[in-house]
């Protein structure tokens, strides 16, 4: 009876891990499913089409040189942009095909943006180009990121990749520091009232919800950086990066804090019996032997910073261009924040977006393997 | 000459009295061994000659010790400076998680010697004393946690006859080993007695008989008996201390 008891209890655990395990692996598999519909979607607005003469040799026109043609940037082309209101005023809309046939095949150098429904197919002299999908390289290389542009939408995520880095990372030099510095403090030099003040104290602001740093940031952050710096804006990458900082701050103190608080006394003492000062005990002996504790504690600061998503919102400008430090910036998760919910289901605008939380994903995924490896390496080389 | 010198020492523990009147004498090139039942003091005061009892909080000490004529617990006393004379050997291996080369390094390391050479021969002398030469020279840069129990203790000897310290704390050294790790220890203590100072505390009354010249017996916070080891377990003074080494009480 007892063992039937411990069984089911095991099976309970088991069963919940496995649950767990699959619910996750679902999670990341729904994101890369929805994402990757985005390669095969087209690469303009939805519900239109791209023709060219015959002549013309083009088979795929990327969305950023679309764009440049529009605007009359790339010379030779003739963009042609369909307008209802003008054909009407001589043709009947049965006679809008027709006529657009037409004009495609007098004009050699036309590229011609038509609503789906006017198509003029089967035209001798009209070349439809079908194949025009969003191509991996325009997207993770382009550097514009415009979803609703016509008549191509422009998802260029390179500024939204490096402002997502260009942040966390500087967040994460300014914090690194500082917590691992407080860690040291707290767990060796702090004596234990202080220590028992400080400790739950910086824990709860761990617990701090992010919008109330947003405000911190918004309402006193940004003003001294824009006077600090004298600029025309506060809201840059670098006032997100400080208010990140402190965020992840509280996070890399409690673990890195633990890590070397679990250094066992024996380990210290040995090391002070042979005259080493406390100092030198601290630096050889506390920090080499919680070393992947403090590594620990720096990668979910990054992933804090990382995955951060109303902090920076707030604070950081949201302009999608390429980042620099003291202008206004766009991170990945806030992208996504803004923009999901006007973005139409199922639409390449909304795909873009899941591709771009598959960026993120394998961001983190990328930094938590690293800090694994050396951590690993770490302990095999007993250090 | 003696290299210890404890007058009237009484240690607290916070309220609780650990040390209650303890005077004693140690001859340089001896082996002192402490005995007494569990919560006897003797560990207590074993590290209060290195001052390793500073890092435990709420303590205090009154009365005065002397090593090498000078009062270690003076106000201007240089710590580091005391516990590099003052070697420690404690009753768990407690290698660094570090190859077994930079284990035995480290008390250089830490002292400022930076000669490469110089290490290297010390860290081989070291070893040897310690006896453990031959059966790591060929693992130097191995994990220290590579090596077996009586190893590691042997390695924290070498650790700490590195430094070259007159003396030698010892704090039941052997009690997590087995006979014949525990028999190395012992056949160690024995050769190291011609250039080192050994204070050795062990709950192994055997061991005490066989390797120290000096015995004091704790009880209660109380050095009961200070004598030659052979009159101690032969011909003891006090009562109590003829109960504990015959296994009346303890």
């Amino acid at each position: 009876m007892r063992r039937a008891i411990e069984r089911g209890i095991e099976m309970i655990f088991a069963a919940s891990g496995m649950v767990t395990t699959v619910v996750i692996l679902l999670i990341v598999a729904f994101l890369f499913k929805e994402g990757f519909g985005l390669f095969k979607s087209p690469a303009v607005e939805k519900g239109y089409a791209l023709c060219v003469n015959a002549d013309n040799p083009v088979e795929f026109i990327s969305a950023a040189d679309i764009k440049k043609i529009f605007n009359e940037e790339i010379e030779g082309w003739v963009p042609y942009r369909f307008d209802g209101d003008e054909l009407s005023e001589k043709y009947e809309e049965e006679q809008f095909a027709g006529r657009l046939g037409e004009i495609i095949a007098e004009t050699p150098k036309i590229l011609a943006f038509i609503p789906e429904e006017y198509l003029p197919r089967n035209v001798k002299g009209v070349k439809i180009l079908s194949g025009n999908t969003v191509i991996p390289k325009d997207f993770f290389l382009g550097k514009e990121w415009i979803p609703t542009a016509t008549p191509a939408p422009q998802f260029g995520v390179l500024p939204l990749i490096l402002g997502t880095l260009l942040v966390s990372l500087v967040a994460i030099f300014i914090a690194t520091p500082l917590g691992i510095g407080v860690a040291i403090y707290l767990s060796e030099l702090a004596q234990g009232r202080v220590r028992d003040i400080l400790k739950p104290a910086i824990e709860l602001l761990a617990g701090i919800p992010s919008v109330v740093y947003g405000f911190f940031g918004l309402v006193v952050l940004v003003p001294i950086v824009q006077r600090t710096f004298n600029l025309s804006v506060g809201e840059t990458a670098f006032t997100g990066s400080i208010i990140l900082a402190i965020m992840a701050l509280p996070t890399i103190i409690t673990v890195a804090e633990d890590a070397m608080r679990s250094t066992p006394r024996a380990m210290r003492e040995a090391s002070l019996a042979l005259g080493a000062t406390h100092w030198q005990t601290i630096y050889k002996v506390v920090i080499p032997y919680s070393i992947s504790g403090i590594s620990a504690a720096i990668v979910l600061g990054i992933g804090r910073a990382i995955g951060e998503t109303m902090v920076v919102l707030m604070v950081t400008g949201n302009a999608a261009k390429m980042p620099s430090l003291f202008d206004a910036v766009r991170t990945i998760p806030a992208t996504i924040a803004a923009e999901l919910g006007e973005a139409p289901f199922g639409g390449v605008h909304y795909q873009a977006l899941f591709v771009l939380g598959c960026v993120l994903f394998v961001i983190t995924l990328f930094i938590s393997i690293t800090a694994e490896l050396i951590s690993k390496r770490q302990h095999n080389k007993g250090l | 000459m003696n290299i210890i010198e404890a007058q009237d020492i009484n240690f607290y523990y916070g309220d609780f009295h650990a040390l209650k009147n303890v005077s004693l004498n140690v001859a340089k090139n001896s082996v002192t061994a402490f005995i007494g039942p569990s919560g006897c003091g003797k560990s207590t005061f074993l590290r209060l000659l290195n001052r390793m009892n500073d890092l435990i909080p709420d303590t205090k000490l009154t009365g005065k010790c002397l090593i090498n004529q000078e009062d270690i617990y003076a106000k201007k006393a240089d710590v580091d400076a005391l516990r590099k004379k003052v070697g420690m050997v404690f009753q768990k291996p407690n290698p660094f998680p570090k190859s077994i080369f930079e284990n035995v390094a480290y008390g250089l390391r830490v002292n400022g010697i930076k000669g490469k050479d110089f290490i290297q021969n010390r860290v081989e002398e070291s070893l040897k004393g310690a006896a453990l030469w031959e059966e790591v020279k060929d693992k130097l840069g191995r994990s220290a946690y590579d090596l077996s129990g009586g190893q590691q203790q042997r390695l924290c000897i070498a650790r700490a006859l590195a430094i070259k310290p007159d003396i030698l704390l010892m704090d039941e050294p052997a009690s997590a080993l087995d006979p014949i790790s525990t028999s190395k220890i012992e056949d160690l203590i024995y050769t190291l007695k011609t250039e080192y100072t050994i204070v050795i505390v062990t709950h192994n009354m055997q061991q005490a008989a066989r390797v120290s010249d000096t015995t004091g017996f704790f009880m209660l916070g109380e050095l009961i008996e200070f004598s030659d080891t052979k009159k101690m377990f032969l011909n003891p003074d006090k009562e109590q201390t003829q109960n504990y080494i015959t296994g009346r009480f303890g």
